[in-house]
């Protein structure tokens, strides 16, 4: 694959170039003490010199020496939140004067051009895609959504404390699944393109090949990402014996702990569980059918014909991790962890999944 | 449909819940379709022993005279529900359980004697069958009409005991416990108020009481482990629902370890 090199100053263009196709533009910011994707109204918006100091429990950004805009890992949401909505009306019922009438809703939807996601986002993509476009239930605006995207992937030149892709073989560097790719150098970005949109979208940045010194510090970045990596999330054989550890003394352990907030499926990637509840007007005369977000650690997710099924905490959190570490492999062909480690920073009590699942499997003391 | 008869009883409270009520704007009108308000002393309609289809309480049960109104309340309504912090769970006053009631008085009241209060400020549900609950200080105004909705269509609301993180994250709030270590009661609070705090960068302060499996021994915990001290830990839980038994066991455990007291105050 050529390379080619887009000088710093000109980020703006490629900017310009998706917006004059269409695209409105969505890329990382500094909100609220965390990197949010939201809509760019120009590149000076972007994080430059910030980078995230993550642990287990813990997130802050902190100013760095140089001033890259993609410096930082991940932020709380990926991609998820704009394909996947929290909350989303389904369809309305309305009495009108020739009946009660039922009609499907759908969402109003753009164009959207991603800058910055990264390697683990785009797995958690593909595998978004397998729930919600290609199985034998899809759903018409997840499809509709996914059909328009277009995305600037950039591959990472560090890692976060928390991050352990390397481990699931989801990056740090994404090969496939986006339309042009980034790796970010001090003087400007080398650009990789990954399908015929992202080529006629180059094709307007009137790129110059990139030199081999250029190339070679992409590829000492990606060394460096790799090895900063300190946790390893066990091979994927390894997890499935998790499905045998049912009665295991560590569900107890973790529960003591385990909130069951259900923070760390929230902000997981490829958690796609709903549930659905139906809103009246004040009137009783029109009402609209909601999917929302659920989690495995809430009550009603395992409340089956009047009975909750899984009422202990020990019960939820084993629900998490035998579905996502072990079950995803049979259901989905893979699991279903990427090595983001979100569930890990955002955990408000610190509870490591990687921790965890090899002191399963493995018998790690932590 | 006739419309439901409904009174609206204060007890020892803040009337902050019956501004639902009030605060409702036009779409009061739309309510009044639904339903016939016969007693509401903020509202200026004063019929406390009319018979109701149903009677909202709000307050704690404090004096000998908020029992007697709660028992006529009961038996002249068909149902009952208790709304907000103080009738559901004994509300902000009953922090006075946990102290010397009487010392309070002398010190506050030139005339103590003119004080007739009960021992101890107690939920509704400790003196009356109670119906359903509308947990909040104060409620939202999309309870209040829930409720309504759900009765004029035969049925009582769903219970939502979810957790506040689920609404926090689905607003996509940042989490503040994670980014700025303040100490949230989000992960043990009901959700209804859509995440309110956090979305001002707060940490929630567990206004609508426990939520459904609150594991408050791992949150206290996580609280001193953020730097709070035995006593802070003990007033985030106490503050409005200290007699909710998940808070108040929290209270007490983190209070016994407060290194002020002296060995005879932890007895
Ligand atoms: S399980 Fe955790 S680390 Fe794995 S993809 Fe989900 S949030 Fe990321
Ligand atoms: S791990 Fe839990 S929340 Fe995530 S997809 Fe599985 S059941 Fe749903
Ligand atoms: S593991 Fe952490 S984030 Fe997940 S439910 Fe338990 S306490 Fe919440
Ligand atoms: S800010 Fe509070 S309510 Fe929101 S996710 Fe964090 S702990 Fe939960």
């Amino acid at each position: 694959m050529t390379q080619h090199f887009l000088p710093k100053q000109q980020l703006q263009l490629l900017i310009d170039c998706l917006r004059a196709e269409g695209y409105g533009v969505i890329g990382p910011k500094v909100k609220d003490d965390a990197i949010v994707f939201e809509e760019l109204a120009d590149a000076t918006e972007l994080p430059y010199g910030i980078e995230e100091d993550s642990a287990p429990g813990r997130y802050q950004l902190k100013k760095a020496r140089h001033k890259r805009a993609f410096a930082f890992n991940t932020g709380p949401q990926g991609l998820k939140p704009f394909l996947f909505a929290p909350e989303q009306e389904l369809w309305r019922a309305e009495h009108t004067d020739d009946g009660l009438i039922f009609r499907q809703s759908f969402p109003a939807i753009r164009p959207l051009a991603f800058i910055g996601l990264r390697a683990c986002d785009l797995a958690a993509l593909a595998l978004q895609d397998k729930h919600f476009a290609e199985g034998p239930y899809p759903d018409p605006s997840y499809q509709a959504k996914r059909q328009q995207l277009f995305i600037v992937a950039v591959n990472c030149s560090r890692s976060a404390s928390t991050c352990f892709c390397v481990s699931t073989g989801d990056g740090p560097s994404a090969e496939s699944g986006f339309d042009l790719c980034l790796d970010e150098l001090d003087r400007g970005y080398l650009i990789n393109v990954g399908s015929d949109k992202g080529q006629r979208i180059a094709d307007k940045l009137g790129l110059e090949a990139a030199s081999g010194a250029k190339r070679a510090v992409a590829t000492r970045q990606h060394q460096r990402a790799v090895q900063q990596q300190e946790r390893q999330m066990p091979d994927e054989k390894t997890l499935m014996t998790l499905v045998d550890k049912l009665d295991d003394q560590r569900w107890q352990d973790i529960a003591e702990r385990c909130l069951a907030c259900g923070n760390c499926t929230s902000v997981c990637p490829t958690c796609f569980c709903s549930k659905q509840e139906s809103h009246s007007d004040i009137k009783g005369q029109a009402s609209s059918q909601v999917r929302l977000w659920d989690s495995c650690f809430s009550e009603q997710h395992s409340y089956i014909v009047g009975k909750v099924i899984r009422n202990e905490i020990s019960q939820r959190y084993r629900q998490w991790v035998l579905h996502k570490l072990a079950n995803w492999q049979l259901q989905y062909g893979r699991s279903g962890c990427v090595g983001c480690g979100r569930c890990i920073a955002w955990c408000p009590v610190a509870i490591d999944l990687v921790e965890e699942a090899r002191a399963l499997c493995l018998g790690d003391k932590p | 449909m006739a419309k439901l008869r409904v009174a609206i009883h204060k007890l020892t409270s803040c009337s902050g819940c019956q501004l639902a009520i009030l605060n409702q704007g036009a779409q009061l009108l739309d309510l009044l379709e639904d339903i016939d308000i016969v007693h509401f002393i903020e509202g200026g309609l004063y019929e406390p022993d009319a018979s109701v289809d149903l009677a909202l309480i709000e307050g704690s049960v404090t004096t000998p005279e908020d029992l007697q109104r709660l028992q006529h309340a009961r038996s002249n309504s068909k149902l009952l529900v208790s709304i907000g912090a103080c009738a559901t769970s004994g509300g902000v006053q009953a922090l006075r359980n946990m102290q010397d009631e009487r010392a309070w008085k002398q010190a506050i009241y030139a005339k103590p004697e003119f004080i007739d209060t009960l021992a101890n400020s107690t939920p509704i549900k400790a003196h009356a069958k109670v119906d359903f609950e509308l947990w909040g200080c104060p409620i939202t105004i999309e309870q209040l009409n829930n409720l309504i909705r759900q009765l004029r269509f035969g049925t009582l609301p769903i219970d939502n005991k979810e957790k506040l993180c689920m609404e926090c994250k689905r607003r996509q709030q940042v989490c503040v416990m994670v980014t700025r270590q303040a100490p949230c009661l989000g992960p043990v609070t009901r959700t209804a108020c859509g995440a309110l705090c956090p979305a001002f960068g707060r940490a929630c302060y567990g206004c609508f009481g426990p939520s459904e499996q609150p594991n408050g021994k791992s949150l206290g915990k996580r609280f001193a482990g953020l730097g709070l001290m035995p006593a802070q830990i003990a007033q985030r839980f106490a503050s409005i629902h200290s007699q909710s038994p998940d808070f108040n066991e929290q209270y007490h455990h983190w209070q016994a370890l407060d290194p002020k007291l002296s060995e005879e105050d932890k007895q």
